[in-house]
C-alpha cells in the first residue's frame, strides 16, 4: 500500500500486528459507554426526533457516534517526537473493526440482560420501549447481529480514517459534521431563512415532520466536504503569513479584523431570527459574568464559587430602584439612573464579601464564597428581607428600557442583544486594560506568589479588594439587564448552578484569557445553553449538566489550559515540555568574565 | 549613621526560641554577613527584619524609624528588599514582567487611569520598561534582549538568583538583604556573584545584609560578620577576627573530644 512512498526506517507493521490491550480497552469502554447512554434515556428521548428522514434519528445518533469516536481513538497513536511514526495501514482499520466487535460484544450483554431481567424498579429508563429500539424491532438475536455487523463496520471505517490523508480526513469530516449540524439546528436555520425569504430553500430541505430529506443532506456533505477539500489549510497558511508581516501592517489588519467582526456583530441580529438573538443575548449574559470571573479567578487567582451573588444583587438593585411593584420601596428610576446605583451597590457588595475572606487562600476560600453565595440567595428569599424584597415572589413588572425612539425590552430579543453588546464590549475593554496594566501585574503575580508579592511591596489586601469590587461590578452588569430583560426577580434565578456553570465557562475557555472566556461562553452558553436558558441544541435541555460534566472532566484530562488559552496559562500547565525546548534552542551561555564586564 | 538597628530581637515558635535578643547594627554602606551552623536562625532573623514573622520582643530601627510588625509589603516600600534562599520567582511571568512587577510600590497610576490610558499612565509605563531593562542590564549580557520575553522558568539556575536580585532591585531598596546568594552555583559563578555584590553596594550605593554559607565570599565582600548560633548572636566583627574566635569554630566543628569528657 502506501509502503512504497514511505521512507526505508518508517516501520511497516502486519495488518495483525494490532495492540489487542488497547483494543480491548477502547472496545469495553465504548460498550460501556453505549450502554450508558442507552440507560439513561438518551436513545429513548431522541428517537422520535429524525436527523435524516427517515433514516436516523438523533437517538440513534446519540449512540452511534460512541463506536466510531472510540474505535478512531482504539487506532490513534500518540507520534512522539523524535521518534518515526509507523506508517498507516491495514493494521489500523483491523484494529478499529476489532474494537467495534469487543464494544458489540459489551452491548451484546447490556441487550440481553435488560431483555431478560426487568431492572425497572431501579433503572426507570430500561423500559421495554427501549429493547424494541435497541433491537430494531426484531429479536434480540437478530438485533445483536445487526449491531455488531454496524459497530464492526464503523470500527473499520474509522480506521481507514486513519489511512487516508489529512486533508481528505478533514473534507470527510467536515461533510459529515455540517450535514448533521444543519439537521440539528433546523429550528434556528429554518427561522434565519424565514428573515431572508428563502422559505422556498429550507422547506425543500427539511421534512415536514422534522429531519432533513436523505438528498440535501447528501448534497450539503458533499459541499462540504469539497470545500473543506479544497480550501482546507488556508487559515494555518494565513496566520503564517500573518505572522511574517511587519507589526505596523499587523495592525492594521487587526484593526480591520476587529471592525469586520463588529459590523459581523451588528448586522448579525438583523439576519438571523429571534431565537438565535434571544440565545446571543443569552451568551452576553454569560460573558459578562464569565469577564468579571475571569479577573477574580483568572488573573487573581481567588477561587470563587459564590459568584453568582453579584449578579443577584445587580439584578435585585435594579429591579427595586425601577420597578413600580417594588414592595416596599419603590423610586420608580430610569435605567439610567439606577445603573450607576446599582453599580455602588454592587462595589459595596464585593468589598463586603472581599474583606472578611481576604486572609483566606485556596480551598477555604472557595469554601467561604460559595456559602457567601448560598447566604445571599437565602436573604433575598427571608421572611426578614421580604417586605423589601418580595421573598419568594420577587419583584415583579421591572420595566423595560427606554432610550427615546427605541425601547428595549424582553420581549423584542434584537434590542436587547445589542444593549448586551454595549455593556459586553465594555466589559472586555475594561479587562484587557486592566489585565496589562500594573494592576493586572500585581494581580498575576499575587496569584503566583502571594508571599513572594507581599515581599514585593505589592498590597495584596487592596489587590484582592479591587479583583473582587471588579468583578462584582461586572457580574452586577449582567444582572441589572438580566432584571430588565426578565421583567422579573425571583431568588430561584441565582443559585449555586449559575456560580458554577459561570466558573466551567471560564475554565472550559480558558482561564485568565479574554478571547478564550468569549469562546467559551460561545460554546457552552450559546450551544448547550445555561442553566435555565436553552442553547442551540435545545434537545439536549435534560441531559445538559450531564454534557457539562462530560466536557469538563475531558478538557481536565485534554487540554487543561481550555479551549482558547492564555500564553501564560499553558506555560504554567506544560513547563516541562518549554524547558525542554527552551533547553534545546539555547544558545551557549557567555563566558563569566564577559558577563560582568 | 546606622541604617538598620536591631535591639534584642527575639522569636519564639512555640518551644523554640529561633531567636534570643540579638542586636546587630548596620551602617550605611556596610556589606554584613550573617552566618552560622544549619538551623541557627539565619533565616528567621532575615523573615524578622523583613515583617514575614513579626518579632516578639525587640525593635528594628530601619533609618532610626521602629518597623517592627509592619507587614512586609510596608517594609518593602520604606526601602528594605530581600531575596529568598529557595529561589521563589514568578515563574510564569516573564523575565521582564517580574522586574516590572517589583517597582509596584514605587508607582502610582491606578484602575482608572489604566482603563481610560491616560497619558501619565502610558507614561509611566514605559517608564517601568525602561527601568526593568535596565536593572537587568546591570547583570550583563545574560538577562537582556530576547531573554526580557522568556518567562522566568525557563532561566538556568544561576540566572534565577539573578533574576531574584533583579526584582529585588526593581522595589528600589537602599537596603539589600540577600539570603544565600550563591547557594547551588559553581565556583565560577559564585566569583561572579561576588563582584557583583560589591558592585551593588559601590555602583547603586546599597548596604547589604547577606546570609552565606561559601566562606570565601563572606571573606571577600564582607566588611563585618555576624555568627548565630541557636538564635544567639555569639561573635560579630572583621572576617579573620570572628573566623578564629573559639565560640565559632565551636559552634560550626563542635567541642573537641577531651574537652566534653
Amino acid at each position: 500500500m502506501t509502503a512504497s512512498t514511505a521512507t526505508v526506517d518508517r516501520p511497516v507493521r502486519s495488518a495483525v500486528d494490532v495492540d489487542w490491550r488497547r483494543v480491548l480497552k477502547w472496545g469495553g469502554l465504548m460498550g460501556l459507554t453505549m450502554a450508558f447512554v442507552a440507560s439513561i434515556g438518551m436513545l429513548e428521548a431522541f428517537d422520535r426526533r429524525l436527523i435524516i428522514n427517515p433514516y436516523l434519528s438523533l437517538g440513534y445518533l446519540a449512540i452511534g457516534w460512541i463506536p466510531f469516536a472510540f474505535a478512531y481513538a482504539t487506532a490513534h497513536e500518540e507520534v512522539k517526537e523524535g521518534i518515526e511514526a509507523p506508517v498507516k495501514g491495514l493494521r489500523d482499520v483491523v484494529a478499529g473493526a476489532a474494537a467495534g466487535l469487543v464494544g458489540s460484544a459489551g452491548l451484546a450483554v447490556f441487550i440481553w440482560m435488560i431483555s431478560t431481567f426487568s431492572l425497572r424498579d431501579i433503572f426507570v429508563k430500561l423500559s421495554p420501549v427501549l429493547v424494541r429500539l435497541l433491537t430494531f424491532d426484531t429479536s434480540v438475536a437478530t438485533g445483536v447481529l445487526i449491531w455488531v455487523a454496524i459497530m464492526v463496520g464503523l470500527g473499520a471505517l474509522a480506521g481507514v480514517m486513519h489511512v487516508v490523508t489529512p486533508r481528505l480526513r478533514k473534507a470527510l469530516f467536515s461533510g459529515v459534521a455540517w450535514a448533521l449540524a444543519v439537521s440539528l439546528l433546523e429550528a434556528i436555520v429554518k427561522d434565519a431563512f424565514d428573515e431572508v425569504k428563502l422559505r422556498w430553500l429550507s422547506s425543500w430541505a427539511y421534512n415536514l415532520n422534522g429531519g432533513l430529506e436523505a438528498i440535501p443532506a447528501i448534497v450539503i456533505a458533499i459541499i462540504a466536504g469539497i470545500v473543506a477539500y479544497r480550501y482546507g489549510g488556508t487559515i494555518p497558511k494565513a496566520r503564517r503569513t500573518y505572522a511574517g508581516l511587519a507589526p505596523e501592517r499587523r495592525l492594521r489588519l487587526s484593526v480591520i479584523g476587529i471592525v469586520l467582526v463588529l459590523a459581523l456583530f451588528i448586522g448579525l441580529p438583523l439576519i438571523v431570527g429571534g431565537i438565535v438573538n434571544e440565545l446571543l443575548a443569552n451568551v452576553g449574559l454569560f460573558l459578562l459574568m464569565a469577564l468579571g470571573l475571569n479577573i477574580v479567578v483568572g488573573l487573581a487567582g481567588l477561587l470563587d464559587l459564590g459568584y453568582v451573588a453579584f449578579f443577584a444583587v445587580g439584578a435585585y438593585g435594579m429591579a427595586v430602584l425601577t420597578s413600580p411593584f417594588s414592595p416596599r420601596f419603590a423610586p420608580a428610576l430610569d435605567f439610567w439612573v439606577a445603573l450607576p446605583i446599582v453599580i455602588l451597590i454592587a462595589a459595596i457588595a464585593g468589598l463586603m464579601v472581599g474583606t472578611p475572606v481576604i486572609r483566606m487562600r485556596g480551598d477555604y476560600l472557595a469554601i467561604v464564597t460559595l456559602g457567601f453565595g448560598e447566604i445571599v440567595r437565602i436573604l433575598f428569599l427571608s421572611d426578614w428581607l421580604s417586605p423589601y424584597l418580595g421573598g419568594a415572589q420577587g419583584i415583579s413588572r421591572v420595566p423595560f428600557i427606554d432610550l427615546g425612539p427605541w425601547e428595549i425590552k424582553g420581549s423584542n430579543p434584537k434590542s436587547i442583544f445589542y444593549l448586551v453588546a454595549v455593556f459586553v464590549v465594555l466589559a472586555i475593554y475594561i479587562s484587557w486594560r486592566l489585565q496589562n496594566s500594573r494592576i493586572g501585574r500585581a494581580w498575576t503575580a499575587m496569584r503566583e506568589d502571594e508571599d513572594v508579592a507581599l515581599a514585593m511591596g505589592i498590597n495584596t489586601v487592596t489587590a484582592k479588594l479591587l479583583a473582587f469590587v471588579t468583578g462584582a461590578i461586572l457580574a452586577s452588569f449582567g444582572g441589572a439587564i438580566f432584571a430588565a430583560k426578565v421583567g422579573t426577580v425571583f431568588p430561584n434565578s441565582f443559585s449555586l448552578l449559575v456560580s458554577i456553570i459561570v466558573l466551567v465557562v471560564v475554565i472550559v475557555g480558558g482561564m485568565g484569557n479574554i478571547p478564550g472566556v468569549i469562546v467559551g461562553a460561545l460554546v457552552l452558553i450559546g450551544v448547550l445553553g445555561g442553566p435555565t436558558q436553552p442553547g442551540l441544541l435545545q434537545e439536549f435541555q435534560e441531559f445538559k449538566l450531564l454534557i457539562y460534566g462530560v466536557l469538563l472532566i475531558y478538557m481536565m484530562l485534554k487540554r487543561p489550559e481550555g479551549l482558547v488559552p492564555s500564553a501564560m496559562r499553558s506555560r504554567e500547565l506544560h513547563h516541562e515540555e518549554l524547558t525542554q525546548d527552551a533547553w534545546l534552542a539555547k544558545e551557549p551561555e557567555p563566558a563569566a568574565d564577559g558577563g560582568t564586564a | 549613621m546606622a541604617m538598620l538597628e536591631l535591639r534584642g530581637i527575639t522569636k519564639t515558635f512555640g518551644g523554640l526560641k529561633a531567636l534570643q535578643g540579638v542586636d546587630l547594627v548596620v551602617n550605611e554602606g556596610e556589606i554584613v554577613s550573617v552566618i552560622g551552623p544549619n538551623g541557627a536562625g539565619k533565616t528567621t532573623f532575615f523573615n524578622a527584619i523583613s515583617g514575614f514573622y513579626p518579632p516578639d520582643q525587640g525593635e528594628v530601627l530601619y533609618k532610626g524609624e521602629n518597623v517592627a510588625g509592619l507587614g512586609p509589603d510596608d517594609i518593602t516600600k520604606r526601602g528594605i528588599a530581600r531575596t529568598f534562599q529557595n529561589v521563589r520567582l514568578f515563574p510564569n511571568m516573564t523575565v521582564a514582567e517580574n522586574v516590572m512587577v517589583a517597582q509596584h510600590c514605587r508607582t502610582r497610576r491606578g484602575a482608572w487611569s489604566a482603563i481610560f490610558n491616560t497619558p501619565s499612565f502610558r507614561r509611566e509605563e514605559a517608564e517601568i520598561r525602561r527601568k526593568a531593562e535596565e536593572i537587568l542590564s546591570f547583570f550583563g549580557t545574560r538577562l537582556v534582549g530576547y531573554r526580557f520575553d522568556q518567562p522566568a522558568f525557563v532561566l538556568s539556575y544561576a540566572n534565577r538568583r539573578r533574576l531574584e536580585i533583579a526584582r529585588a532591585m526593581g522595589t528600589g531598596p537602599e537596603l539589600m538583604l540577600l539570603d544565600e546568594p550563591t547557594a547551588g552555583m559553581n565556583p565560577r559563578e559564585t566569583k561572579e556573584l561576588t563582584g557583583l555584590i560589591k558592585r551593588l553596594r559601590d555602583e547603586k550605593g546599597m548596604t547589604i545584609v547577606m546570609i552565606e554559607h561559601e566562606m570565601r565570599v563572606v571573606r571577600d565582600v564582607s566588611d563585618r560578620v555576624a555568627v548565630l548560633d541557636h538564635g544567639v548572636k555569639i561573635a560579630e566583627g572583621g572576617y579573620d577576627e570572628v573566623s578564629s574566635n573559639p565560640d565559632v569554630i565551636e559552634a560550626y566543628l563542635g567541642r573537641p573530644a577531651e574537652e566534653s569528657a
